[in-house]
């Protein structure tokens, strides 16, 4: 019988990730590119899939650029990112302490691309809520979570958690069990009416 | 109570001392409009979700919702629990389709791995992710019917689902949250005649869709209830991140089983049902067009499936055999080390996407290395779902909103994570 | 009655009387938030009928009915809405706890989740199971029956303890 205990598991991300490469690889590249050369310095860092573990192209854009580059990768010919996939965030325990991470995806050309914000506390993200409507409610759960602040959001508040919540329970330093009791229903706000 | 009416009652009493009504007759009084909560508990709505709306008369004028009320912190369980506790999680999820989330989750994480399946396994996942759309599908137009009063639909739909469900009993022993699909192989192989099974299942399924289909396409009252109503445009859906059936009812032809080929779906034969309104009724017909379509596949695969392992050959992932883990000292360890301590995920990150029920199933997987994950993001189609109903239902009867949301297929597992 | 249609004569206690016409017409408020609920239709559709135990009449509003059934996650969100919907019933009044997540939280012993709906209201029975199967509902209504009978639930105690106390003040 074999068995290993002492297994390498730094492997590369071969199988899905690995065909999108082929396909893609070059499109990226030259998005990188002109990403680079349009918006400068505002482009931090780009992490490609075959020299860093990912399957797509990671772009680290500086915070107060996002919406600028996240409204040149929706309509710009050769992008075409115009699908929102997601917006979520990650605590990464160290200074900037929050990425904010956005997954796009293009309808016509089905390929897919991640741009990140690197925030730290208390500072604030431009809203993407001019580029694609639907970012409300998905920066108002990051802002829940993890109490990444939005400037410019139409309508930031609590979304999952009760309004009387006290902390960001996806923060690392939050306790899986903390509890809080709330003695009655939440109430309804006729100003948040839209 | 808000009074937006600038209309003061000198005014109307003048109007009617001249015999014209020239107001809204729906806003008899200025001060008419109220303020209606519907919800967390509301019959019509399918979870525990809550709509907030001021109306005047029946006029939904103003409206949001909200949610939030069976948040189970999943994401938060995902990384405090290892990769392979987290399997009983994700049933949890869209808890209509169990199955397709297992095998979204199970994806995600080999494609962090890079671990390979054999075929068998994969085409069992496909058979299992399609019976599961047929059923959460089923649900969705046979409650959609009910909240719009067609009970006996529901029970033609219900008791197929019924069926279908004694077909999930055999591969798991679970009904509803199954817990199949293991990271880097399946719990079980499915047990022998199976294929057949299914085929035989599917061949029913057809005739009682179609006698659904009879029952309900072309009734009067379900036609005046449906069309026109709960219209939400082909901008409106890209704009608010809407995918799967509700997208490609208002002519987004997108279907990630077709675009973004994962598993076999390159070798199946099947076609993507658009509509081009976007109302009630086209997501109800792109839902039946799916269903049969879905059946298409599952008689496609259980022709394609040949005997074989159902576990891929990597010892990282794979659960150890019982024979060796009772009988040898060795097995015994890694058994041991495989639960209690879990196996270590080489540190990376991948979005993994799958065609769910309800729409594009995304699995945002961060991992530090460690056997537990960095960060696991759920994208539920849900959410995206529920945020455009306020836009969809603003202008409309507090009825129709009924329809409207029975139709976008709210799962309060997925909505609130 | 008797075989050959005549009338005779049943005799029992006022009480065990009452509570047998209780115990057969129960009327459930469904209280599903996740899963749970999907199987608490199942158990109310085609297959397996709850009609047949004399508890179909669903009815949404906690004023007309006497069963709450809450079946799936309370989370503390939840929770006030819960008790206020458990106060606005009206005795006497039953509570099944309908799975792993109300029964106790199940796996999901987390910051929203509360851990068992005793901790807001009282319960009568448990069904156990994530979700139960709807045979396991069926039981656990049956056994409800049985203790409805008997007059051992919750409500029913209070009832006969409130009326003792009266008694004595007498």
């Amino acid at each position: 019988m074999d068995i290993k205990f002492d297994m390498d598991i730094r492997q590369p991300i071969p199988s899905n990730g690995g065909s999108w490469l082929a396909q893609w690889g070059e499109g990226w590249k030259s998005q990188v590119a002109r990403l680079q050369e349009k918006f400068g310095a505002s482009i931090e860092e780009v992490r490609m899939p075959p020299d860093y573990p990912t399957d797509v192209p990671i772009i680290y854009v500086k915070k107060e650029a996002i919406a600028q580059v996240l409204e040149f990768a929706k309509n710009e010919a050769g992008f075409e990112y115009n699908f929102l996939s997601d917006i979520t965030a990650t605590d990464e325990e160290m200074e900037p302490r929050f990425e904010v991470v956005y997954n796009l995806f293009s309808h016509s050309k089905f390929w897919r691309i991640r741009f990140k914000v690197r925030v730290s506390e208390g500072a604030e993200v431009p809203t993407a809520t001019g580029v694609w409507k639907g970012a409300n409610w998905a920066e108002r759960e990051v802002f829940d979570m993890f109490g990444v602040k939005f400037s410019g959001h139409p309508d930031l508040r609590r979304i999952l958690m009760d309004a009387r919540w006290v902390g960001h329970p996806l923060r690392k330093d939050y306790p899986l069990k903390g509890y809080q009791i709330f003695p009655s229903a939440e109430p309804i706000d006729p100003s948040f009416l839209r | 109570m808000p009074n937006d009416s600038k209309r003061e009652i000198g005014s109307l009493s003048s109007n009617i001392e001249h015999g014209v009504m020239e107001h809204d007759t729906d806003d008899l009084w200025g001060d008419s409009r109220v303020l209606m909560n519907i919800g967390p508990t509301h019959p019509s709505m399918h979870g525990a979700l809550r709509m907030v709306a001021q109306l005047n008369g029946e006029t939904i004028e103003k409206s949001y919702c909200e949610f939030g009320y069976t948040h189970r912190a999943k994401e938060k369980l995902g990384e405090n629990r290892t990769y392979h506790q987290f399997v009983v999680y994700t049933d949890r999820l869209n808890y209509c389709s169990a199955l397709i989330n297992n095998v979204a989750y199970a994806m995600a994480v080999e494609k962090l791995m890079g671990v390979e399946l054999p075929p068998r396994a994969i085409w069992i996942r496909m058979m299992c992710a399609e019976i599961a759309r047929i059923m959460d599908h089923l649900v969705c137009v046979g409650i959609n019917a009910v909240d719009l009063g067609a009970f006996s639909f529901f029970l033609y739909g219900f008791h197929q689902r019924e069926e279908g469900y004694s077909l999930i009993e055999e591969l798991c022993g679970a009904r509803l949250t199954t817990s199949y699909t293991r990271i880097g192989g399946l719990m079980h192989d499915a047990p022998e005649g199976w294929e057949k099974r299914c085929k035989a299942w599917v061949v029913k399924t057809r005739k009682v869709i179609d006698e659904m289909d009879e029952l309900l396409t072309g009734n009067k009252i379900w036609c005046q209830r449906t069309i026109g109503v709960g219209v939400f445009s082909r901008q409106q859906c890209l704009d608010y991140s809407f995918s799967g059936p509700v997208a490609r009812a208002a002519g987004i032809d997108l279907d990630l089983r077709r675009d973004q080929p994962c598993m076999f779906y390159k070798n199946v034969e099947f076609d993507v049902p658009i509509a081009r309104n976007g109302d009630v009724f086209d997501r109800y017909m792109v839902r039946m067009e799916e269903i049969r379509q879905s059946l298409n596949i599952v008689s496609q695969c259980a022709d394609k499936i040949q005997p074989g392992p159902i576990w891929a050959e990597d010892k990282r992932v794979r659960i150890p055999d019982k024979d060796v883990v009772h009988n040898t000292m060795e097995g015994m360890i890694h058994h041991f080390k495989f639960f209690m301590h879990g196996f270590d995920v080489p540190e990376g990150e991948a979005y993994t996407q799958f065609e769910a029920a309800n729409g594009e199933l995304g699995f945002y997987i961060v991992s530090k290395g460690s056997p537990r994950a960095h960060r696991m993001r759920i994208r539920g189609p849900s959410v995206w779902h529920f945020q455009g109903l306020d836009p969809m239902v603003k202008g409309s009867k507090i009825a129709d909103a009924v329809a409207a949301l029975g139709s976008i297929n709210i799962i309060a597992g997925e909505l609130d994570r | 009655m008797s075989k050959d249609g005549s009338a005779t004569y049943l005799t029992t206690r006022l009480d065990d009387f009452v509570n047998w016409g209780r115990k057969n017409s129960m009327w459930p408020l469904p209280f599903g938030t996740s899963c749970c609920g999907i199987e608490m239709m199942a158990t109310l559709a085609s297959d397996y009928d709850m009609a047949r135990f004399g508890a179909e009449a669903m009815r949404f509003s906690p004023r007309q009915s006497d069963l709450l059934i809450v079946a799936g996650i309370i989370n503390t969100k939840m929770a006030p809405v819960l008790k206020t919907i458990y106060d606005q019933m009206s005795e006497p009044k039953w509570v099944m706890s309908f799975g792993a997540c109300a029964s106790s939280g199940g796996i999901f012993n987390v910051y929203s989740v509360t851990q068992g709906i005793d901790t807001v209201i009282p319960v009568d029975v448990y069904v156990p199971g994530c979700p139960p199967s709807p045979e396991g509902v069926i039981h656990a209504l049956m056994r409800l029956q049985d203790s409805v009978q008997k007059g051992e639930t919750y409500s029913q105690r209070r009832e006969q303890n409130l009326k003792s106390a009266q008694l004595k003040l007498k």
